[in-house]
């Protein structure tokens, strides 16, 4: 920790050195560990793992900006980091919306940091993916277990400097039985709370009753999304309703004190009900950021610049490329039915594989089920695109196993559907009909982003197609 | 110093037990601008360098990268990827063999009249804002330009006698106009979504000559507010060469990677409906459509001299008169697969393994002219420029949407419509293809997602205008 801090504060001592007190300067050093074990015909066939440290530097000088980073975090490595970035600053046009500096402000220590995760072995890794593969019996196994640890220091030329640690583990993987698949996905603070056969089970089960499936007409019918697929309607909203620079410009469907939800809906952006390093990119303290409470949409993500236009502030959002696409919430919880904003609710990570009957993979979600008369339960979405922003019209195709779902009973596998919806319309008022009472954390593509929700019963569901023709 | 490193690293690798290993010491420069509404937004400069080392111990792989090329970190991270290749026997797979490739000792480097990153940043910066600002003047509630440059050098060893280095500038850029309505958001990009890109010299972006499309984009972008909805139905399809690249990338170039063929893609990126038994015999589409692998095309995104693991840049076959011939392959991959040739592996830094990876996959040309593929169709649409991308786990259902479309009456290029999508199952579609324009650009694409952890690839994509039959098209919600 301290050599990250050492490296922050050279860097902004540089700076001081070679443009004057004028300058102001933020940096950001983050040393990484990550390692991921990739398994596929149940076999291990890429196993990874990498060690490295960043350094980011934004510079505003003169009245202009510029951003540079690197690894060379050697003498000459640095001074060239700082050259090359205040001669790209002399260079870049007049910034007057620069937003200025985070001043010195107390961080939250955030979740506690798994040692033993953060420096994982590579057979600690094989050890769950042994787990998985040994559980689906016979059944073809793809996915991967992945271990992040990552330490961070901040520092600005205006006194401020954090420091924050922060390790995650995820597994993620899929049964194959006669072209059917079944997925079972799971996030955790800790590898030890992974279990790898019970996500096993759970995924061989759900492939097993997905097999021999029927082509269903399209249309709009009433649906059951499992955690995995609400965890893509969570990103969608993040990346395109909740973000406020595309807010700012009208290009968002959020409007702050409008009812846009179901009542049943209230979304937390909370980076530190989990691993997630305690500040953004600009030194920020991160926090729980209410987006929608009881229905209401009640906020949208900023950074500083983004935060300082809309006149509220920067929210903690501050992230790499956010000053072009803008600033995103990345840990959104979709807090079950009756919970309040601050509620904490453990999520299934030691009872994922209860409840296992074959497409209905947990009691919570056996729940939601058994009130439909004739609806679809879906598990996963799939190459979710958005057609147009605005309004979030989104197309994809649901994957790992759609089932007919009636009289509260999935009847049969279906063949996989595209869709064409818009996001904040499925979840609009009277929309949705249910939510589980037991969040599942669904890891994102990168570690530190994550998406938390129980299952969600919805009244409609626009399917366009089925995949197969 | 990176021969050193990488030299180091693999006898390390093998000394702790390896059977083969190779290693990738790859220095990069990147440096991005983009603009809006007149004004720079982002400047970003980044430079990065480190070694990666594979190694393979019985049938097991293991990889590790570290930013460091003492000879010290070097030798750990070779003992290290054997280490991590030895856990992997705790879940083994079949035994792993290499098709053999001839060691080379070379160098290469790509086509570049101007350096890119010594063009003055003052002229860049003058380009993109004066772009924007004409967009602005002409309509634009949103102008944006954006152009990025990658300078890469690579040193690559392999156990089996490997000693290759590679300097390979990448580079392009583009502009946008958004104009956003009542509840909607319209955009016309030139000259592409994101840009064009290739691995060239900033030559390719003054060819460009972006200023000179501001306007009209600008205009454009606002006439689509009020343009007639893409109508809903089975109609004859004309895409541009610009939306025909992203088809042939998501539908003809993924479907023939070999490592989702396979299935070690599974979980993730998806598998493909292309089953290995029928190579050679399956009709993938019209006999207009041949479909070459060919990373030697002077200055196209997907070229270079060897890939990743040391295979020299060699023209294939994937298309020939509508059969499916060829795939994209590793050296790993191809021996599963009893094929003899890999050269289509590549990762996108020193801290990523190398994967199967589309080099330049493209439509050979046909016979006409847009012009008069338009000239003959009675009745249908003319679709351009991608707005979105949507296509299932095996690679055959699609769902695409443009930015612009245009009726096509009686041979004549008619009204402008908006929110033109159009979906279609992959070999269905390219069965379809009867018109084919010899109007081809080499297509690049900078943001190809694939792999864990998530890689970027860049990919290129010769295409020209075509015309599809009996297409669905104006899918709604």
């Amino acid at each position: 920790m301290s050599d990250e801090r050492d490296l922050a504060a050279r860097v902004v001592e540089l700076v001081r050195r070679a443009a004057g007190p004028g300058a102001e300067a933020e940096v950001l050093v983050t040393r990484s560990d990550l390692a991921l074990t990739r398994f596929a015909n149940s076999f291990i066939h890429q196993n990874v793992a990498e060690t490295g440290t960043a350094v980011r530097l934004r510079l505003h000088v003169d009245g202009r900006t510029a951003a540079g980073g690197g690894n060379r975090v050697d003498a000459d490595g640095l001074a060239a980091l700082v050259d090359r970035t205040r001669a790209a600053a002399r260079l870049a046009p007049p910034d007057p919306a620069w937003p200025g500096l985070t001043a010195p402000t107390p961080v939250p220590a955030g979740p506690a940091v798994d040692e033993a995760t953060a420096f994982a072995s590579p057979d600690e890794r094989a050890a769950r993916v042994r787990a998985f593969v040994d559980a689906v019996e016979g059944l073809e196994a793809a996915g991967y277990c992945r271990t992040a640890y990552r330490s961070g220091a901040f520092a600005n030329s205006a006194g401020h400097s954090v420091v924050g640690r922060a390790a995650e583990a995820a597994l993620d993987g899929i049964a194959r039985a006669g072209g059917a698949d079944g997925v079972a996905r799971h996030c955790a603070d800790r590898l030890a709370d992974l279990d790898g056969a019970a996500l096993g089970a759970r995924a061989a089960a759900k492939a097993r009753a997905a097999a021999d499936p029927v082509e269903l007409p399209p249309g709009h019918y009433e649906v059951v999304l499992e955690p995995a697929a609400v965890a893509d309607l969570l990103q969608n909203l993040a990346w395109f309703g909740f973000n406020g620079k595309r807010h700012a410009e009208r290009q968002s469907f959020a409007e702050p004190g409008a009812a846009q939800f179901d009542p049943a809906v209230t979304l937390v952006d909370d980076p530190l009900h989990a691993s997630t390093l305690p500040f953004d990119l600009e030194g920020t303290p991160r926090r729980a950021l209410t987006l929608v409470r009881a229905g209401t949409t009640g906020a949208v993500a900023h950074d500083r610049r983004s935060g300082a236009a809309a006149g509220t502030g920067s929210t903690g959002h501050g992230m790499a490329g956010g000053s072009t696409f803008g600033p995103i919430p990345s840990n959104i919880r979709l807090l079950p039915a009756g919970a309040d904003p601050g509620a904490t609710v453990d999520g299934p990570a030691g009872t994922v594989g209860a409840g296992v009957t074959g497409a209905v993979g947990d009691p919570d979600t056996a729940v939601l089920v058994a009130g439909v008369r004739r609806g679809l339960l879906v598990s996963d979405f799939w190459y979710t695109r958005v057609l147009d922003p605005k309004q979030l019209v989104v197309t994809g195709l649901t994957r790992n196993g759609v089932w007919l779902v009636e009289d509260g009973v999935p009847v049969r596998a279906v063949r996989d559907f595209r869709f064409t919806e818009s996001y904040p319309r499925a979840l609009g008022p009277g929309r949705v009909l249910g939510l589980g009472r037991r969040p599942d954390r669904q890891p994102d593509r990168s570690d530190g982003s994550w998406w938390e929700a129980p299952a969600a019963r919805l009244s409609s569901w626009n399917f366009t197609g089925g995949a197969s023709g | 110093m990176g021969f050193d490193a990488a030299t180091a690293a693999v006898q390390a690798a093998l000394d702790a037990g390896a059977r083969y290993a190779d290693a990738r010491v790859m220095h990069r420069r990147y440096e991005s601008m983009s603009a809006r509404n007149g004004d720079i937004e982002e400047l970003a400069q980044h430079e990065s360098i480190g070694l990666g080392v594979r190694a393979l111990v019985g049938s097991g792989w293991g990889f590790h990268a570290v930013p460091e090329l003492s000879d010290a970190a070097a030798r750990d991270a070779g003992r290290r990827a054997a280490a991590i290749a030895a856990a992997s026997a705790r879940v083994p797979g079949p035994p792993i063999d290499l098709v053999p490739v001839g060691a080379a000792v070379a160098s290469w480097a790509s086509e570049c009249a101007v350096d890119p990153l010594g063009v003055p940043l003052s002229d860049k910066g003058d380009l993109l804002v004066g772009a924007t600002a004409t967009m602005r003047e002409h309509g634009a509630d949103l102008a944006e330009g954006l152009y990025q440059v990658w300078d890469t050098t690579k040193w690559f060893v392999s156990s089996e006698g490997h000693r290759i280095d590679q300097h390979i500038r990448e580079c392009g850029g583009g502009i946008s106009a958004t104009s956003i309505g009542d509840g909607e958001t319209q955009r016309r990009s030139y000259p592409s979504y994101r840009g064009q890109y290739g691995t060239t010299g900033w030559e390719l972006v003054t060819a460009l000559d972006l200023a000179a499309h501001a306007a009209r984009i600008a205009e454009e972008s606002r006439e689509l507010l009020s343009a007639p909805e893409c109508p809903a139905g089975e109609t004859d399809l004309i895409l541009g060469g610009e939306q025909l690249a992203l088809q042939i990338h998501e539908s003809v170039g993924h479907a023939i990677e070999l490592d989702r063929i396979l299935g070690w893609e599974a979980a993730f990126a998806g598998t493909s409906w292309l089953d290995l038994t029928r190579l050679g015999s399956l009709r993938y589409g019209s006999e207009l459509m041949n479909v070459t692998i060919d990373p030697t095309i002077p200055g196209a995104l997907g070229s270079f001299g060897f890939d990743d693991e040391g295979s020299p840049a060699v023209r294939r076959d994937a298309v020939r008169e509508g059969r499916w011939v060829g795939v994209l392959a590793g050296r790993d991959s191809a021996a599963v697969a009893g094929l003899d040739y890999g050269g289509s592996v590549r990762a996108d830094g020193w801290a990523r393994l190398p994967m199967v990876r589309m080099t330049n996959v493209g439509l050979e040309p046909g016979p006409h002219t847009l012009d008069e593929i338009i000239a003959a169709t009675d009745d249908g649409v003319l679709m351009d420029v991608n707005r979105s991308w949507s296509i299932d786990d095996k690679r055959l259902n699609f769902q695409f949407g443009c930015e612009v479309g245009w009726e096509v009456r009686n041979g004549r290029r008619g009204r402008m419509l908006r929110n033109p999508t159009y979906t279609g199952i992959g070999p269905v579609f390219w069965r379809s293809m009867d018109m084919l324009s010899s109007e081809t650009v080499a297509w690049g694409t900078p943001n190809c997602g694939k792999g864990q952890p998530g890689q970027v690839g860049h990919t290129g994509h010769p295409a020209a205008p075509a015309r599809f039959r009996g297409v669905r098209v104006g899918v709604r919600a």
